[in-house]
């Protein structure tokens, strides 16, 4: 990253003497898609409305193309933001909607013409100009609030949980306009939500935050399969916290442990000493689940199981379409979920209530992290 | 309740408060000086009341009086409204509360504080005082209507038009004025109805050479009552009803 | 940037001027007078004296200053009771009507009162509607004494003042959830136990600030009292419009009328201090 759009150094927010924001340093790209992920309060939308300039830092460095911006007014900044509930101005028209920052800008009518006619085109809103906000649907709605900060070519365009009051179908076809018209205009988007699968499906990198922190940065899929704390991987999706110690190390990252009460393998880029106490997580997809009679049966799978041979009993199935998930008791009473694919060649599901079975993992599924309870 | 209790309670407050208005309007057009009894149709006491220029003169004056005062606490309460809205200043909170004391001061405090202000500054009683008055009487109205306003439309529409490029004097050009238009001219005609409402403090705070409306009838009533008084009840009355009826129709768009 | 910062200044200066010169100031001299004293050829004297309070509660000036706040209690009392069922029967009317209903509400409200005074005499003097009905109806042979008597003053208040009562009450009314009294009948509970534990609670703050406004108007009316009750002036208003206009005593006026202001000063918190709670409340 040579030349980042947007730099963040060690910035600091106080709400009233509340830590809002606490030392977020952060470099976006040039044409990067960030997502900005976290739930409510998490200080997400405050560090978006840093960024757009209705916020000031308590202290630190806001850098927009290496220039310090800090007392530079929203209205002087080449960032423009799609607003949460649109924000349309409800007593002008589409077209009039659109066209007032170009008007701000004392653009000449031709080229104001030209340019929102072009903006309105690329939200396929084109022949809506003389309609009122209020005349148009959500997603309608949220095309011209998109189209009214585009238009403006802005370096970076900010948006602030843009999606949250669609319907899910909808909001899947947002995401991917939105995507096709980054890669198109090809400047740096920044989004805050709080919907991990929406981050997750549009952005280069992800920022996870909490409390004012950033917990995280990376791809998609180095937050979902590295999560560097339990807050992380909690917070993108479902996962399993199994809890051990380690025994010894067996091998280049590869060590002996005592988890849930069974001797395992595990593996693990991480510095882990013997002794050590460790959360083993492992989402449900990570799980193989296998009946105890079959593996008692089958020298093959029973050798399958080397890493690790929980013993369990299924609780409950939960139907969820293209897979079910099954509720597995430990032998020490933890309870894990883990999710299956539906056997195509039998109607009948592999597993029910009452079923003793054999809990392991696809080796170098799991993550190993220092305890932190 | 039942329904018909109801209605019939309902019915009997509504003419517990319409009755004596309705019995001015009758006798308004009864051609008869003193009697209660029906003696036909005429206009001759508007018409009287036409010629009489002392009471034309002063209902003009309570005209002119209200449509200055009004457009004057617009100004001021609008943009009190504006930066209660907008801006965190020191002092907000403290503005809040005063315009809200000052709603429900008893008009006879601020009449005599306002009286105690101008004889301080040894002004002379009369339209100018009488306008300030007034104007100090519909301030904290139109600022509560239009704040309302202002707080039914999202915070922001007005980031969004600062975000586009528009500085504070274009936001409040582009954006806040037409958009609180409705609630605006609501105001205006509030106050307008306030002022001509007012009897107290256009009492102390207008001098002899200045007379409005309510006190000529004052003295009128306490002297004896003519017919003309009637008819220009119920001119009054339909001019109240006018503005009330506008300025609701106005505050009401914004659903 | 400049001038974004020179709009906002000269806005909110203005605002400030105008409430510090116009409110704060004349309320101020409101309160220094009042520790004054009334000169001859001055309109007042220099130094302080607590004597007009003092003279407020002395027995001739307290007797007229009790029957005045009696009359104008019993007055927010009687709009109380009058007013709640009406403004409970409006809000629950239905959409269509409603506005209507309001509006009609509404027109006496901004009426001018001494219009509405007036329009009174027209029913209670000698000759006026009520006595020629009663006379026509045979219950009465001789005219009714109505005008000049403390009841057409107490009527007059009522009368002016009722839509002042409906109206916070209308919009307390107004504001209650109403799954809240659903959920009251839902759980057991009649009409009436609905209506005294779940709606009053939840319009104290407006019942509060009805009572305001009638109370604190009744106390100053002085042309109610003045059209309706004849010379005896009994009202505080009569009597604050006396010093100013007819003893030249502003001091004196002062005093009364700063009396009034710690009166609403009283209810303002009362009011304040209810509508917290209820937020509060509400909160949890």
């Amino acid at each position: 990253m040579d030349k980042p759009v947007i730099e963040l150094i060690e910035v600091n927010k106080q709400y009233n003497g509340e830590q809002a924001l606490s030392d977020i340093s952060l470099r976006v790209a040039d044409g990067e898609f960030l997502s900005l992920l976290g739930p409510s309060g998490c200080g997400k939308t405050t560090l978006l409305r840093l960024i757009g300039g209705f916020e000031s830092c308590t202290s630190g460095t806001l850098l927009l193309d290496g220039m310090p911006v800090e007392g530079i007014p929203p209205e002087k900044r080449a960032v423009n933001t799609v607003f949460q509930n649109y924000a349309l101005f409800p007593h002008m028209s589409v077209f009039d909607n659109v066209a007032f920052g170009l008007r701000m800008a004392r653009k000449a009518q031709d080229e104001i013409n030209g340019l929102v006619a072009q903006a309105l085109k690329r939200v396929q809103l084109t022949g809506r100009e003389r309609r009122r906000p209020s005349e148009l649907s959500g997603g309608q709605q949220q095309r011209v609030a998109i189209a009214r900060a585009i238009v403006n070519q802005p370096r970076v365009l900010l948006l602030d949980e843009p999606l949250s009051a669609l319907d899910h179908r909808l909001r899947k076809q947002m995401q991917r306009e939105l995507k096709r018209l980054q890669r198109t205009l090809n400047i740096s988007f920044i989004l805050v939500t709080h919907d991990q699968d929406e981050a997750f499906a549009m952005s280069d990198r992800v920022v996870v935050m909490q409390g004012g922190h950033i917990e995280q940065i990376g791809t998609p899929m180095e937050i979902y399969e590295e999560p560097v704390n339990l807050y992380v991987a909690d917070f993108v999706g479902d996962i399993n916290v199994l809890d051990g110690v380690i025994e010894q190390q067996s091998g280049p990252q590869t060590f002996a442990a005592m988890v849930e009460g069974a001797q395992v393998s595990l593996r693990s880029k991480r510095n882990v000493t013997p002794g050590q106490r460790v959360h083993v997580l492992l989402r449900p997809e990570d799980f193989r689940l296998e009946l105890e009679q079959d593996v008692a049966k089958s020298r093959d799978l029973f050798a399958s199981f080397h890493q690790a041979k929980l013993k369990g009993t299924v609780q409950r199935l939960y139907y969820q379409g293209a897979t079910y998930d099954v509720e597995v008791t430990l032998e020490d009473g933890k309870t894990v979920q883990v999710t299956e694919f539906f056997d195509e060649d039998s109607e009948d599901l592999s597993f029910k209530p009452g079923d003793k079975v054999i809990l392991g993992w696809y080796e170098g599924w799991e993550v190993v992290l220092p305890y932190e309870k | 309740m039942s329904r018909r209790l109801k209605w019939i309670y309902a019915g009997l407050v509504y003419a517990f408060l319409y009755l004596p208005l309705v019995v001015v309007a009758i006798f308004s057009f009864n051609d008869s000086k003193y009697s209660l009894a029906w003696h036909g149709f005429t206009l001759r006491w508007y018409e009287k009341l036409w010629h009489n220029s002392s009471l034309m003169s002063a209902a003009l004056n309570s005209l002119l009086i209200a449509g200055c005062a009004a457009t004057l606490a617009t100004l001021m309460g609008t943009v009190a409204a504006f930066i209660m809205h907008q801006y965190r200043f020191p002092g907000r909170k403290l503005l809040f509360g005063s315009l809200f004391v000052m709603m429900m001061s008893p008009d006879i405090v601020i009449a005599i504080s306002l009286l105690l202000l101008f004889l301080a500054l040894h002004l002379p009683l009369g339209f100018p005082t009488l306008l300030v008055a007034h104007a100090v009487l519909c301030v904290p109205f139109v600022a509560t209507t239009v704040y309302s306003r202002f707080h039914g439309f999202q915070r922001d529409i007005l980031d969004a038009a600062k975000d586009l490029g528009a500085d504070e004097y274009q936001v409040f050009r582009f954006i806040v004025i037409p958009l609180a238009l409705p609630a605006v001219v609501g105001g205006w005609l509030l106050s307008f109805t306030l002022s001509l409402d007012d009897v107290i403090i256009s009492f102390f705070t207008t001098g002899p050479d200045f007379e409005v409306l309510p006190l000529r009838i004052y003295s009128m009533v306490r002297l004896g009552i003519k017919p003309d008084v009637n008819a220009l009840c119920v001119v009054m009355m339909g001019i109240t009803i006018v503005a009330l009826v506008l300025s609701r129709t106005l505050l009401k768009e914004k659903e | 940037m400049k001038n974004s910062s020179r709009f906002r200044q000269l806005l909110i200066g203005s605002t400030y001027t105008w409430m510090v010169v116009l409110a704060l100031i004349p309320y101020l001299i409101l309160f220094i007078a009042s520790f004054l004293l009334p000169g001859d050829d001055q309109l007042v004297q220099s130094g302080l004296s607590f004597s007009n309070y003092q003279h407020l509660i002395s027995p001739a000036v307290f007797s007229m200053a009790r029957s005045s706040i009696l009359l104008a209690g019993v007055a927010a009392l009687l709009c109380l009771l009058v007013g709640y069922p009406f403004a409970y029967i409006l809000a629950q009317s239905s959409a269509k009507v409603q506005p209507l209903m309001l509006l009609l509400v509404m027109i006496p409200f901004w009426t001018n009162s001494l219009i509405r005074t007036y329009a009174l005499v027209m029913m209670l003097k000698a000759n006026g509607v009520i006595n020629q009905v009663l006379m026509a109806l045979g219950l009465i042979e001789m005219p009714l004494q109505l005008m000049y008597t403390q009841t057409a003053v107490f009527i007059g208040l009522v009368y002016t003042l009722l839509p002042f009562m409906i109206l916070p009450l209308y919009a307390a009314l107004k504001a209650v959830d109403p799954r809240l009294v659903e959920a009251g009948r839902d759980l057991g509970a009649n009409w009436l136990n609905t209506f005294f534990r779940i709606t009053v609670p939840l319009t104290t703050p407006g019942i509060i600030a009805g009572c305001m406004l009638v109370f604190l108007p009744a106390l100053g009316m002085f042309y109610v009292a003045d059209v309706l009750g004849g010379a005896r002036s009994m009202l505080l208003g009569n009597y604050i419009r006396d010093q100013f206009l007819i003893y030249r005593n502003i001091p004196m006026g002062a005093a009364a009328s700063v009396t009034m202001t710690v009166a609403m000063g009283l209810m303002l918190l009362l009011y304040f201090f209810a509508s917290k709670r209820l937020n509060r409340e509400a909160m949890q």
